[in-house]
């Protein structure tokens, strides 16, 4: 690994690090975020590439196949009516809860870390959205009825059911996914300017130069430009949190044990935070050292994404004992049977799988010496993506295999096509994933120019300074 | 070639533009142009410059309204719309439930305030900022386009009431401005 500047300890004396390494100008700022997209295309993009739309091909066959034959082709069966499709779909939502959390909720906070990691999470965010939408799609059997949900008037004369949270579902996940939209394309046209204007061809000025709508950086423009940010991040920041307790109360609404707790939405939404956390982690390892971004994304960013992780992973671990407990404290039999079936039962090691990927593995994060390994960093995300996806297979299978009476138990056996749609829907994200950091300034430009020391227009006022000396932070870090 | 054609008056120039070093360079010299009464002129940068809205005089934008106005829109049409279809135009009886409560329509009726709260947002940013434009004099000018990268500016345009070009471009040189041009009407249409 190359030698990198530290700048997670903080100096007492000296006030705080810098957010950005090596005392860049605004030109290499444009110049390092730029570059990635301008030079030829690198070979090891093409080794990422070609496998990732083969497994989004078999995303293709797979969905094929299933609108084809129907939902028998999976493993699916009584009592197990949802298994992997559910589980990918809650899965893919959660991962982009962290793409929403660093943009809008950091953003409200003033986090000015946010900065150099936003942009590739609010993607992953809609990337992940996009693959989310796919299962509710699919997994009714017959796709070409789901218009059924959105509320048209037709020939039936029928409305949908509002009273039901898989409707509500679909309203919330929609929005979030238009909303998410929304703001990473907002937050991108500043940057789609610069790559217009540093374009060397006339087919690139044209093509960026279409999408930044002919942005010209004015100040007039940027007033209502920075009061639109502030707005979306105000609007996604109940909204993210929204989805996650939705989505939840598909489950929590129903009556079988296993499912029926009112822990489920702040519970999934820490989950979520959690799980995409490690999804940013697992994209920006290879991202910032593939595009040379060392400088820009940082050790303090992974140093402060790390405690994140360590925070929300202890929330799930204490979910996970409080729903023992409840079922304890409830003294019900079939809550209780539930979670000793869960733990011990034959799904025993989809739990232990999740406990020990979920709850033991972010505990190396207590450590800095683990919070600034790349290599750490890099195993514990793919520990914690894996543990993330068996907690909803935990939560969705073992909950329904066996319900209050025994002659109506079974057991789920995936199918290859439950494995290739799986398979698939990572095709589906990497590619996306792939042609983004190929063709659009992977970090928000713009916005690290903005929280350069040189970037204040007051930056060596000695009135000012002084007047702030006695009341605010250094200015600059964070 | 633009989707939507500016509309500036006649005359052969659009205006000045200086260039500045620095964000405080700008700043400053904002204050001074904004203090010798110019209306209509512009300040660009790479970047939102921290406080330069108060050094140009601009007013706080009113977006807010028009998000709160689509907002509460979007949350009592969602409201409206449920109590409609599941109450009069196809009536269900779910576990018994009544008819007209509004507990179950929550949700949803949050998701569609925030959806049409967030596409208004969206709408009114580009409506207030006369986006997309594709074609402008500025794009015309020469080192206009480092003002995405490092460069700093301040356009002052020929139909100020104020604008002479002699005396404005001698105020600009007294703010600082390391470089300034008159920038023509048509030239460089290309955007």
């Amino acid at each position: 690994m190359m030698e990198i500047a530290d700048n997670v300890s903080h100096e007492p004396v000296s006030g705080r690090a810098p957010l950005i390494l090596g005392g860049p100008d605004f030109r290499s700022i444009t110049e390092a975020v730029a570059r990635p997209a301008e030079s030829p295309t690198p070979l090891v993009w093409w080794l990422l590439f070609l496998p990732a739309l083969g497994m989004l091909g078999i995303l293709g066959i797979s969905v094929g196949w299933l609108v084809w034959e129907g939902i028998g082709v999976w493993g699916l069966n009584q009592p197990v009516g949802w298994a992997f499709d559910i589980t990918n779909f809650v899965f893919w939502i959660g991962i982009g809860h962290a793409g929403t959390l660093i943009s809008a909720v950091l953003f409200l906070f003033r986090q000015k870390w946010r900065t150099s990691i936003n942009r590739a999470a609010e993607a992953m965010t809609i990337f992940a959205v996009m693959c989310a939408l796919l299962f509710p799609g699919i997994h009714i059997g017959r796709p070409w009825l789901a218009y059924w949900m959105a509320p048209l008037p037709n020939q039936m004369s029928t409305w949908p059911g509002f009273r039901s949270p898989l409707l509500w579902d679909f309203f919330a996940v929609s929005t979030y996914g238009t909303v998410s939209a929304l703001f990473w394309y907002i937050g991108l046209i500043p940057d789609l300017a610069t790559m217009r204007d540093r374009a060397k061809t006339q087919a690139r000025r044209y093509a960026y130069g279409f999408f930044a709508l002919g942005w010209r950086g004015s100040a007039r423009n940027w007033q209502h430009y920075e009061m639109a940010y502030l707005i979306l991040a105000g609007l996604a920041t109940p909204l993210v949190l929204s989805v996650h307790s939705i989505v939840s109360m598909d489950f929590a609404v129903a009556q079988l044990p296993g499912w029926h707790t009112t822990i489920f939405p702040p519970y999934f939404v820490a989950g979520a935070i959690f799980s995409g956390f490690a999804m940013v982690v697992t994209l920006m390892v290879i991202t910032r050292k593939a595009l040379g971004l060392e400088n820009i994304v940082t050790l303090f960013h992974f140093d402060r994404m790390a405690r994140i992780m360590l925070v929300t992973g202890s929330i799930v671990g204490y979910a996970y004992s409080m729903e023992f407990f409840i079922a304890w404290f409830s003294q019900n039999p079939y809550e209780q049977f539930t979670f000793i079936n869960r733990a011990f039962g034959p799904y025993w090691w989809a739990y232990w799988t999740m406990i020990s990927c979920n709850v033991l593995s972010p505990q190396v994060f207590w450590f800095k010496k683990a919070r600034t390994s790349m290599v750490i960093h890099f195993i514990v995300s793919i520990f914690i993506n894996i543990g993330m996806w068996f907690e909803r297979f935990t939560i969705i299978v073992t909950s329904l295999h066996r319900d209050f009476l025994p002659s109506s138990w079974g057991m789920f056996y995936p199918t290859m096509w439950d494995f290739g749609l799986l398979i698939g829907s990572f095709g589906l994200f990497f590619t996306m994933f792939l042609l983004f950091v190929r063709f659009l300034p992977v970090v928000a430009a713009a916005e690290v120019k903005s929280v350069l020391p040189a970037a204040d227009p007051h930056a060596s006022d000695e009135h000012v300074a002084a007047a702030l000396a006695g009341h605010l932070a250094p200015k600059g870090a964070y | 070639m633009g989707l939507v054609p500016a509309m500036f008056p006649e005359g052969e120039y659009f205006g000045l533009l200086a260039e500045y070093d620095s964000p405080k360079a700008l700043f400053h010299a904002c204050e001074q142009v904004r203090d010798a009464g110019y209306r209509k002129w512009d300040a660009h940068s790479p970047f939102p410059v921290h406080g330069i809205e108060s050094a140009m005089g601009l007013r706080r934008s009113k977006l807010p309204y028009v998000t709160l106005v689509c907002g509460l829109t979007g949350a009592i049409g969602g409201m409206a719309l449920q109590l409609w279809a599941n109450a009069i135009g196809y009536p269900m009886v779910i576990s018994g439930k009544p008819f007209f409560n509004w507990q179950p329509y929550v949700p949803i009726t949050f998701e569609l305030g925030v959806l049409l709260a967030a596409l208004s947002t969206v709408v009114g940013m580009f409506a207030f900022n006369k986006l997309p434009m594709h074609f402008h004099p500025l794009f015309g000018a020469d080192r206009f386009e480092k003002v995405t990268d490092d460069g700093f500016f301040i356009s002052v345009e020929a139909w100020d009431p104020k604008f002479d070009a002699a005396a404005t471009e001698r105020l600009l040189t007294s703010t600082g401005a390391t470089r300034i041009q008159l920038v023509k009407r048509r030239e460089g249409a290309a955007s």
